[in-house]
Protein backbone atom coordinates (compact mmCIF):
# COMPACT_ATOMS: atom_id res chain seq x y z
CA UNK A 1 0.00 0.00 0.00
CA UNK A 2 1.14 3.65 -1.06
CA UNK A 3 0.31 6.34 0.79
CA UNK A 4 -1.80 8.99 -0.96
CA UNK A 5 -2.61 6.15 -3.56
CA UNK A 6 -5.96 6.28 -4.85
CA UNK A 7 -8.35 3.56 -5.56
CA UNK A 8 -9.53 2.74 -9.43
CA UNK A 9 -12.52 3.85 -11.66
CA UNK A 10 -13.48 0.68 -11.06
CA UNK A 11 -13.54 0.65 -7.35
CA UNK A 12 -15.36 4.24 -7.92
CA UNK A 13 -18.16 2.46 -9.45
CA UNK A 14 -18.46 -0.65 -7.39
CA UNK A 15 -19.21 1.82 -4.38
CA UNK A 16 -21.19 3.96 -6.20
CA UNK A 17 -23.72 1.12 -7.22
CA UNK A 18 -23.15 -0.45 -3.30
CA UNK A 19 -24.61 3.21 -2.25
CA UNK A 20 -27.44 3.38 -4.58
CA UNK A 21 -28.27 -0.33 -3.77
CA UNK A 22 -28.40 1.03 0.23
CA UNK A 23 -30.53 4.05 -0.67
CA UNK A 24 -33.10 1.66 -2.27
CA UNK A 25 -33.17 -0.79 0.28
CA UNK A 26 -33.48 1.78 3.18
CA UNK A 27 -36.51 2.83 1.52
CA UNK A 28 -37.93 -0.16 0.79
CA UNK A 29 -37.54 -1.51 4.26
CA UNK A 30 -38.99 1.27 5.81
CA UNK A 31 -42.14 1.10 4.83
CA UNK A 32 -41.96 -3.23 6.21
CA UNK A 33 -43.02 -3.28 10.10
CA UNK A 34 -39.70 -4.73 11.81
CA UNK A 35 -41.42 -5.67 15.18
CA UNK A 36 -39.78 -8.61 16.76
CA UNK A 37 -40.77 -9.30 20.90
CA UNK A 38 -42.71 -6.31 20.55
CA UNK A 39 -39.99 -3.70 19.84
CA UNK A 40 -39.72 -2.19 16.33
CA UNK A 41 -36.44 -2.40 14.81
CA UNK A 42 -36.91 -0.41 11.89
CA UNK A 43 -34.87 2.66 12.85
CA UNK A 44 -31.52 0.30 13.98
CA UNK A 45 -31.54 -1.04 10.81
CA UNK A 46 -32.33 2.67 9.32
CA UNK A 47 -29.19 3.31 10.73
CA UNK A 48 -26.97 0.40 10.08
CA UNK A 49 -27.70 0.59 6.59
CA UNK A 50 -26.75 4.51 6.96
CA UNK A 51 -23.48 3.81 8.94
CA UNK A 52 -22.60 1.22 6.21
CA UNK A 53 -23.21 3.98 3.54
CA UNK A 54 -20.84 6.08 5.58
CA UNK A 55 -18.16 4.15 5.83
CA UNK A 56 -17.92 3.26 2.05
CA UNK A 57 -18.03 6.84 1.72
CA UNK A 58 -15.34 7.43 3.96
CA UNK A 59 -12.95 4.27 3.23
CA UNK A 60 -12.87 4.89 -0.69
CA UNK A 61 -14.81 8.23 -1.75
CA UNK A 62 -12.44 10.07 0.81
CA UNK A 63 -9.33 8.10 0.57
CA UNK A 64 -9.08 6.90 4.38
CA UNK A 65 -8.29 3.15 3.02
CA UNK A 66 -5.35 4.77 1.20
CA UNK A 67 -4.70 7.05 3.75
CA UNK A 68 -1.36 7.10 6.20
CA UNK A 69 -2.37 6.07 9.92
CA UNK A 70 -2.17 8.96 11.17
CA UNK A 71 -5.12 9.98 8.91
CA UNK A 72 -6.81 6.71 9.80
CA UNK A 73 -6.43 7.82 14.15
CA UNK A 74 -7.86 10.89 13.67
CA UNK A 75 -10.89 9.86 11.65
CA UNK A 76 -11.43 7.10 14.45
CA UNK A 77 -11.10 9.03 16.99
CA UNK A 78 -13.56 11.89 15.77
CA UNK A 79 -16.13 8.91 15.49
CA UNK A 80 -14.79 7.62 18.69
CA UNK A 81 -15.34 10.88 20.27
CA UNK A 82 -19.12 10.79 18.79
CA UNK A 83 -20.01 7.46 20.51
CA UNK A 84 -18.84 8.94 24.36
CA UNK A 85 -20.77 12.12 23.39
CA UNK A 86 -23.75 9.59 22.12
CA UNK A 87 -23.88 7.19 24.78
CA UNK A 88 -23.28 9.25 28.03
CA UNK A 89 -26.35 11.68 26.98
CA UNK A 90 -28.55 8.49 26.53
CA UNK A 91 -27.23 7.31 29.75
CA UNK A 92 -28.30 10.83 31.31
CA UNK A 93 -31.44 11.09 29.99
CA UNK A 94 -33.07 7.70 29.89
CA UNK A 95 -32.51 6.56 33.19
CA UNK A 96 -33.61 10.00 34.39
CA UNK A 97 -36.42 9.47 37.34
CA UNK A 98 -35.21 6.00 37.64
CA UNK A 99 -33.23 6.45 40.62
CA UNK A 100 -34.83 8.13 43.67
CA UNK A 101 -33.20 10.91 45.20
CA UNK A 102 -31.98 9.90 49.09
CA UNK B 1 5.10 18.04 -1.05
CA UNK B 2 4.07 14.61 0.16
CA UNK B 3 5.05 16.00 3.92
CA UNK B 4 2.84 19.30 2.67
CA UNK B 5 -0.06 16.94 1.55
CA UNK B 6 -0.29 14.47 4.94
CA UNK B 7 -0.27 17.76 7.08
CA UNK B 8 -3.08 19.53 4.73
CA UNK B 9 -5.32 16.01 4.79
CA UNK B 10 -4.64 15.77 9.10
CA UNK B 11 -5.81 19.33 9.26
CA UNK B 12 -9.09 18.92 6.94
CA UNK B 13 -9.81 16.01 9.09
CA UNK B 14 -9.30 17.40 12.58
CA UNK B 15 -11.71 20.12 11.13
CA UNK B 16 -13.92 17.68 9.64
CA UNK B 17 -14.14 16.11 13.32
CA UNK B 18 -15.40 19.43 14.86
CA UNK B 19 -18.06 19.21 12.03
CA UNK B 20 -19.03 15.95 13.00
CA UNK B 21 -19.19 16.92 16.64
CA UNK B 22 -21.98 19.79 15.64
CA UNK B 23 -23.82 17.74 13.25
CA UNK B 24 -23.70 14.95 16.00
CA UNK B 25 -24.70 17.06 19.10
CA UNK B 26 -28.21 17.71 16.80
CA UNK B 27 -28.70 14.03 16.16
CA UNK B 28 -28.48 14.14 19.89
CA UNK B 29 -31.04 16.29 20.52
CA UNK B 30 -32.99 14.80 17.91
CA UNK B 31 -32.82 11.34 19.40
CA UNK B 32 -33.78 12.75 22.97
CA UNK B 33 -36.61 14.58 21.88
CA UNK B 34 -37.99 11.82 19.64
CA UNK B 35 -38.25 9.82 22.68
CA UNK B 36 -39.91 12.52 24.90
CA UNK B 37 -42.32 13.39 22.31
CA UNK B 38 -42.94 10.13 20.19
CA UNK B 39 -46.87 10.30 19.17
CA UNK B 40 -45.70 13.75 17.94
CA UNK B 41 -42.44 12.84 15.95
CA UNK B 42 -44.35 10.11 14.35
CA UNK B 43 -47.17 12.20 13.07
CA UNK B 44 -44.82 15.33 11.47
CA UNK B 45 -42.32 12.97 10.31
CA UNK B 46 -45.08 10.62 8.25
CA UNK B 47 -46.33 14.04 6.78
CA UNK B 48 -43.23 14.24 4.93
CA UNK B 49 -43.42 12.96 1.08
CA UNK B 50 -40.62 10.24 0.97
CA UNK B 51 -40.15 10.43 -2.78
CA UNK B 52 -38.48 13.94 -3.03
CA UNK B 53 -36.23 12.77 -0.16
CA UNK B 54 -35.60 9.51 -2.01
CA UNK B 55 -34.76 11.84 -5.36
CA UNK B 56 -32.51 13.95 -3.24
CA UNK B 57 -30.40 11.25 -1.63
CA UNK B 58 -29.42 9.71 -4.87
CA UNK B 59 -28.48 12.77 -6.39
CA UNK B 60 -26.45 13.38 -3.70
CA UNK B 61 -24.83 10.14 -4.32
CA UNK B 62 -24.15 11.18 -7.88
CA UNK B 63 -22.70 14.26 -7.11
CA UNK B 64 -20.07 12.48 -4.81
CA UNK B 65 -19.26 10.04 -7.45
CA UNK B 66 -18.28 12.49 -9.78
CA UNK B 67 -16.59 14.45 -7.12
CA UNK B 68 -14.47 11.42 -6.65
CA UNK B 69 -13.98 11.34 -10.54
CA UNK B 70 -12.76 15.20 -10.58
CA UNK B 71 -9.80 14.33 -8.01
CA UNK B 72 -9.30 11.60 -9.46
CA UNK B 73 -8.77 13.57 -12.83
CA UNK B 74 -7.32 16.28 -10.86
CA UNK B 75 -4.55 13.74 -9.83
CA UNK B 76 -3.55 12.53 -13.37
CA UNK B 77 -3.10 16.12 -14.36
CA UNK B 78 -6.25 15.86 -16.98
CA UNK B 79 -7.94 19.69 -17.28
CA UNK B 80 -10.53 18.89 -19.24
CA UNK B 81 -12.08 16.26 -17.22
CA UNK B 82 -11.30 18.00 -13.53
CA UNK B 83 -13.55 20.88 -15.31
CA UNK B 84 -16.26 18.69 -16.59
CA UNK B 85 -16.67 16.54 -13.02
CA UNK B 86 -16.55 19.84 -11.12
CA UNK B 87 -19.28 21.29 -12.93
CA UNK B 88 -21.37 18.03 -12.52
CA UNK B 89 -20.85 18.29 -9.11
CA UNK B 90 -22.10 21.52 -9.00
CA UNK B 91 -24.65 21.37 -11.34
CA UNK B 92 -25.79 17.78 -9.16
CA UNK B 93 -25.64 20.65 -6.09
CA UNK B 94 -27.91 23.19 -7.35
CA UNK B 95 -30.42 20.16 -8.31
CA UNK B 96 -29.91 18.98 -4.82
CA UNK B 97 -30.59 22.59 -3.07
CA UNK B 98 -33.43 23.49 -6.08
CA UNK B 99 -35.77 20.22 -4.67
CA UNK B 100 -35.18 21.16 -1.16
CA UNK B 101 -36.61 24.78 -2.48
CA UNK B 102 -39.75 22.36 -3.15
CA UNK B 103 -39.97 20.77 -0.24
CA UNK B 104 -39.72 23.65 1.91
CA UNK B 105 -42.22 25.51 -0.19
CA UNK B 106 -44.68 22.64 -0.05
CA UNK B 107 -44.27 23.04 4.09
CA UNK B 108 -45.07 26.91 3.97
CA UNK B 109 -48.35 25.75 1.85
CA UNK B 110 -49.11 23.23 4.54
CA UNK B 111 -48.57 25.66 7.40
CA UNK B 112 -45.59 23.15 8.77
CA UNK B 113 -43.19 25.62 9.34
CA UNK B 114 -42.78 26.56 13.00
CA UNK B 115 -42.64 30.19 13.38
CA UNK B 116 -43.47 31.13 17.12
CA UNK B 117 -45.36 34.33 17.79
CA UNK B 118 -45.90 34.90 13.48
CA UNK B 119 -48.39 31.74 13.87
CA UNK B 120 -47.15 30.15 10.54
CA UNK B 121 -47.77 26.89 12.12
CA UNK B 122 -51.24 25.33 11.50
CA UNK B 123 -50.82 21.57 10.98
CA UNK B 124 -54.88 21.27 9.82
CA UNK B 125 -53.94 18.21 7.26
CA UNK B 126 -52.02 16.09 10.85
CA UNK B 127 -54.79 17.39 13.00
CA UNK B 128 -57.40 15.54 10.47
CA UNK B 129 -54.78 12.45 9.52
CA UNK B 130 -54.90 11.78 13.56
CA UNK B 131 -58.60 11.81 13.86
CA UNK B 132 -59.14 9.00 10.82
CA UNK B 133 -56.79 7.18 12.69
CA UNK B 134 -58.74 6.98 15.64
CA UNK B 135 -57.32 9.63 17.82
CA UNK B 136 -59.86 11.83 19.81
CA UNK B 137 -60.45 15.22 18.85
CA UNK B 138 -58.50 16.50 22.07
CA UNK B 139 -55.11 14.18 21.68
CA UNK B 140 -55.40 14.85 17.73
CA UNK B 141 -54.88 18.41 18.85
CA UNK B 142 -52.48 17.34 21.29
CA UNK B 143 -50.00 15.67 19.04
CA UNK B 144 -50.45 18.01 16.28
CA UNK B 145 -49.25 20.79 18.39
CA UNK B 146 -46.28 18.50 19.80
CA UNK B 147 -45.48 18.15 15.44
CA UNK B 148 -44.27 22.09 15.67
CA UNK B 149 -40.91 20.68 17.43
CA UNK B 150 -40.62 18.11 15.03
CA UNK B 151 -40.35 20.22 12.18
CA UNK B 152 -37.80 22.73 14.32
CA UNK B 153 -35.89 20.08 14.34
CA UNK B 154 -36.67 19.34 10.10
CA UNK B 155 -35.60 22.92 9.23
CA UNK B 156 -32.88 23.13 11.69
CA UNK B 157 -30.86 19.81 10.37
CA UNK B 158 -32.05 20.50 6.66
CA UNK B 159 -31.30 23.80 6.99
CA UNK B 160 -27.77 23.79 8.44
CA UNK B 161 -27.06 21.07 5.62
CA UNK B 162 -28.57 23.45 3.01
CA UNK B 163 -26.66 25.78 4.48
CA UNK B 164 -22.91 23.22 4.18
CA UNK B 165 -24.35 22.55 0.24
CA UNK B 166 -23.88 26.36 -0.49
CA UNK B 167 -20.76 26.80 1.11
CA UNK B 168 -19.24 23.42 -0.49
CA UNK B 169 -20.61 25.11 -4.05
CA UNK B 170 -18.52 28.20 -3.66
CA UNK B 171 -15.88 26.06 -2.85
CA UNK B 172 -15.94 24.48 -6.07
CA UNK B 173 -16.71 27.39 -7.50
CA UNK B 174 -13.27 28.73 -6.44
CA UNK B 175 -11.64 25.28 -7.33
CA UNK B 176 -13.44 25.29 -10.91
CA UNK B 177 -11.54 28.91 -11.54
CA UNK B 178 -7.77 27.37 -10.06
CA UNK B 179 -8.54 24.62 -12.44
CA UNK B 180 -9.24 27.17 -15.42
CA UNK B 181 -5.83 28.38 -14.60
CA UNK B 182 -4.23 24.92 -14.83
CA UNK B 183 -2.82 24.60 -11.47
CA UNK B 184 -3.25 21.32 -10.34
CA UNK B 185 -1.64 18.47 -11.65
CA UNK B 186 0.19 14.78 -10.23
CA UNK B 187 2.10 17.09 -8.30
CA UNK B 188 -0.04 19.19 -6.41
CA UNK B 189 -3.51 18.91 -6.67
CA UNK B 190 -4.88 19.30 -2.74
CA UNK B 191 -7.24 21.70 -2.88
CA UNK B 192 -9.04 19.82 -4.82
CA UNK B 193 -8.22 16.39 -2.78
CA UNK B 194 -9.41 18.19 0.51
CA UNK B 195 -12.58 20.13 -1.28
CA UNK B 196 -12.97 16.64 -2.24
CA UNK B 197 -13.22 15.50 1.42
CA UNK B 198 -15.43 18.43 2.29
CA UNK B 199 -18.20 17.52 0.03
CA UNK B 200 -17.92 13.70 0.95
CA UNK B 201 -19.12 15.20 4.21
CA UNK B 202 -21.87 16.85 3.50
CA UNK B 203 -22.99 13.74 1.53
CA UNK B 204 -22.83 11.71 4.56
CA UNK B 205 -24.94 14.20 6.42
CA UNK B 206 -27.84 14.01 4.29
CA UNK B 207 -26.81 9.82 4.60
CA UNK B 208 -28.13 9.85 7.77
CA UNK B 209 -30.51 12.56 7.72
CA UNK B 210 -32.14 10.85 5.28
CA UNK B 211 -33.89 8.00 6.87
CA UNK B 212 -34.06 9.90 10.32
CA UNK B 213 -36.20 12.37 9.32
CA UNK B 214 -37.74 10.82 6.33
CA UNK B 215 -38.13 6.75 6.97
CA UNK B 216 -37.68 6.04 10.52
CA UNK B 217 -41.30 6.45 11.65
CA UNK B 218 -43.61 4.75 9.11
CA UNK B 219 -44.12 1.76 10.82
CA UNK B 220 -45.63 3.41 13.96
CA UNK B 221 -43.90 0.86 15.89
CA UNK B 222 -43.14 1.28 19.69
CA UNK B 223 -39.92 2.73 20.25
Amino acid sequence: MTEGAHPTHKVYYLVFLALVIGTVLTWRIAFVDLTFFGISFNPEVAVLIACTKATLVILFFMHVRYSSKLTMLTVAAGFFWLLIMISLDLCDYLTRGAVKPL
Amino acid sequence: MAQQKEASTFGMWVFLVTEIMMFGGVFVAYMIYRLKYYEGFVAGSTSIDVTWGFINTLVLICSSLTMALAVSAAQRGVVRLQKIFIIFTMALGLVFLVIKGIEYHQKWVEHHVPGGTWQTFDPQDIHQDLIKEGKTPQAATEIAHQTEIFFCFYFAMTGLHALHMIIGLILMTWLLLRVSRREFGPDYYTPVELGGLYWHFVDIVWIYLFPLLYLINRTHGKI
